[in-house]
């Protein structure tokens, strides 16, 4: 009979831990529009598979009153489960247990599962809702927050690393999310600040509100600090579902197989992209043209909206592609663009992606504003995570390919596996406008009718430089190829690079232009 | 992807205008101006803690204009080089922001 008693007694003490700061706190959290932590590790994992572990852990602390004070599960649920039937790790921040403020037991109950996921290797999310260091504890907050920091950078590019921010998440706590692969927003419930509203109105006197400061909009468009945006909890919670179901669970693993689909997008290839260089387009159409089923999972869709990544899969697999978008800065490459892009392959290199690259870009994005911002230093990072990568590389000029650009987007030159061009592909040193001027400046200035004689020197050069043939002579480009017959040679290329093996040379890590 | 035409407009990359359309923040991009070395701007937001010149005053370089307190600490501001002062736009306990205007100069004659 005893054993029956301490049951119950087990019974009934869960269910008190398990309602994190009581009803009062619930009804508030609530009433922000937001779910409870518990809620949504049970709306984000498979019915029944959710196993909370250190529900009974308590906080140590002594000063300031906090010896009384008793805080469910110390403010954090912690736990692994499933999602579509791949076993994931995962903690959420109860902001209902004083206001999901981080002491160092809430800390090491995190570093606890983070320890695990990198042991198991397993995904880890974090669900983060927190108004930040557990001001009572001191050092011990710091001290938790500087554990989670190191495991995030020892777990990169071992496990994928998964930030979901449903509520506040300021001051030293966003360095968790910015060191992870993937932070997801929701508007008007994710907040992201080093320091707040309060702090900059005092030192400095600008009045601004949180959500302009540093809501999801702001994250997922201008900072490029989210990489998924969603106008619900429950949209955010299935991206995270569709994103986990995409990718490798370790970098030992590839990405789980599914029946392949054809495409099925309306449009024909062919008539996506206009003749007329000048004129834009939508690339993702060409993305959706070329993927199983008409599919792509887009990263960082708002922020440098001039290039776009992201997740499709070709022949059931998983590959991630990076493509120029004209339709936004003429698909110019820039600082965010680079920075955008360099730090996708780095990760689809690290996790066994294949990368295919689609090309259409007239060069770097001139301006004062540019170069003072460091484009060197940024697209540089673009020449890095390119040469680096050892995962098949497969390239599609569709159009422009110009100068610098031309090398930075996976050019044969740093190591491209395959390289294709659309026949109406461009690739040169410069706009065929720019390189008359200079190549003819002399015949265009002596010309009775310089604007005759310039637009005569412009047709020359591109008839004669301006195509794919001149670097297919070279064998620069392996293939020039008809729009029609690009799905078939990707997954051809994809086939047989199964089992690509590239070396790099032996080093500690390289020093890439961070 | 997108149901209506979007308004695209020209933009110049190299010798060649494309059609296309401009991000946020491209939009919001500050035009770069030349500095003047006679504008003396703040550098960080704060608070005018003491202002050591008045306007006419002929200051020769190196010598303090103002303090500027920013983030916990004081900036002595110092004079780039001898001038007259123009213009003095702060005055003492005015917390101002990043590249306000402080103290305009104007050149003055060695002689003078």
């Amino acid at each position: 009979m005893t054993l029956k008693k301490n049951i119950l007694a087990l019974r009934q003490k869960k269910a008190i831990v398990e309602k994190g700061g009581g009803d009062k706190a619930i009804e508030k959290q609530v009433a922000m529009g937001k779910m409870t932590a518990r809620d949504r590790i049970l709306a984000l994992l498979d019915v029944d598979s959710f196993h909370e572990y250190d529900l009974f852990v308590e906080h140590e602390e002594r000063n300031f009153g906090m010896d009384d004070k008793v805080l469910a599960g110390d403010g954090v649920i912690t736990g692994t489960g499933t999602i579509k039937g791949a076993p994931i790790c995962i903690y959420a921040q109860d902001f209902t247990v004083m206001g999901g403020s981080l002491g160092l037991k809430h800390a090491r109950k995190i570093t606890k599962i983070m320890d695990h996921a990198l042991r198991m290797k397993v995904p880890c999310i974090g669900i983060n809702d927190s108004g930040g260091a557990r001001i009572q504890e001191g050092i011990g907050a710091l001290a938790g927050y500087g554990e989670i920091f190191y495991r995030n950078t020892m777990a990169s590019g071992v496990i994928p690393q998964i930030s979901v921010i449903l509520g506040p998440c300021a001051g030293g706590a966003v360095y968790s999310p910015a060191l992870t692969d993937f932070v997801f927003v929701v508007e008007n419930i994710s907040k992201m600040f080093i320091t707040g509203p309060n702090v900059i109105e005092t030192v400095l006197g600008e009045k601004i509100s949180q959500e302009d400061l540093g809501g999801a909009r702001v994250h997922a468009e201008i900072t490029g600090n989210a990489h998924f945006y969603a106008l619900s909890e429950m949209e955010c919670l299935e991206q995270i579902k569709e994103l986990v179901s995409l990718i490798p669970h370790s970098n030992q693993e590839k990405a789980a197989k599914i029946e392949p689909k054809e495409p099925n997008f309306p449009k024909n290839i062919e008539n996506i992209i206009p003749a007329d260089p000048k004129q834009p387009y939508d690339v993702r159409d060409v993305i959706l043209a070329l993927s199983d089923d008409s599919k792509f999972l887009e990263v960082q869709e708002l922020w440098a909206a001039n290039i776009v990544i992201g997740f499709g899969r070709m022949n059931g697999e998983t590959v991630g592609f990076v493509a120029n978008q004209p339709m936004y800065l003429a698909g110019v490459l820039d600082c965010d663009a680079s920075d955008k892009a360099a730090r996708f392959i780095r990760y689809c290199d690290a996790f066994n992606i294949p990368i295919i690259t689609l090309e259409d870009m007239p060069g770097y994005l001139p301006g004062v504003d540019q170069e003072h911002a460091g484009v060197i230093r940024h697209g540089a990072k673009m020449l890095y995570a390119y040469s680096e990568a050892t995962v098949p590389k497969i390239t599609v000029i569709l159009r422009k390919a110009y100068g610098g650009g031309y090398i930075a987007m996976n050019s044969r030159h740093l190591g491209a596996d395959f390289m294709f061009a659309w026949p109406g592909a461009e690739i040169a040193v410069m706009g065929p406008e720019g390189a008359a001027n200079i190549i003819f400046r002399k015949e265009i200035m002596e010309a009775e009718d310089e604007d005759a004689m310039r637009q005569q020197k412009v047709q020359e050069y591109i008839e004669k430089f301006a195509n794919p043939f001149v670097a297919a002579s070279k064998g620069y480009i392996d293939a020039v190829i008809e729009p029609m017959e690009t799905r078939e040679l990707l997954l051809h290329a994809l086939e047989v690079s199964k089992n690509k093996d590239d070396y790099r040379p032996a080093k500690k890590h390289g020093v890439p232009p961070f | 992807m997108q149901t209506e035409k979007p308004e695209y407009v020209d933009f110049a990359v190299t010798a060649r205008k494309y059609k296309t359309l401009l991000t946020k923040k491209y939009q919001n991009r500050k035009p770069w101006v030349n500095p003047s070395p006679y504008e003396i701007q703040s550098i960080i937001p704060g608070t005018i803690l003491e202002v050591f010149v008045k306007e006419g005053d002929i200051v020769k370089e190196g010598a303090p204009l103002l303090i500027l307190e920013a983030m916990k600490m004081q900036n002595r501001i110092e004079m780039p080089f001898t001038a007259r002062i123009k213009k003095i736009n702060v005055e003492v306990g005015v917390r101002i922001p990043k590249e306000l205007l402080m103290i305009e100069l104007e050149a003055v004659d060695i002689e003078e």
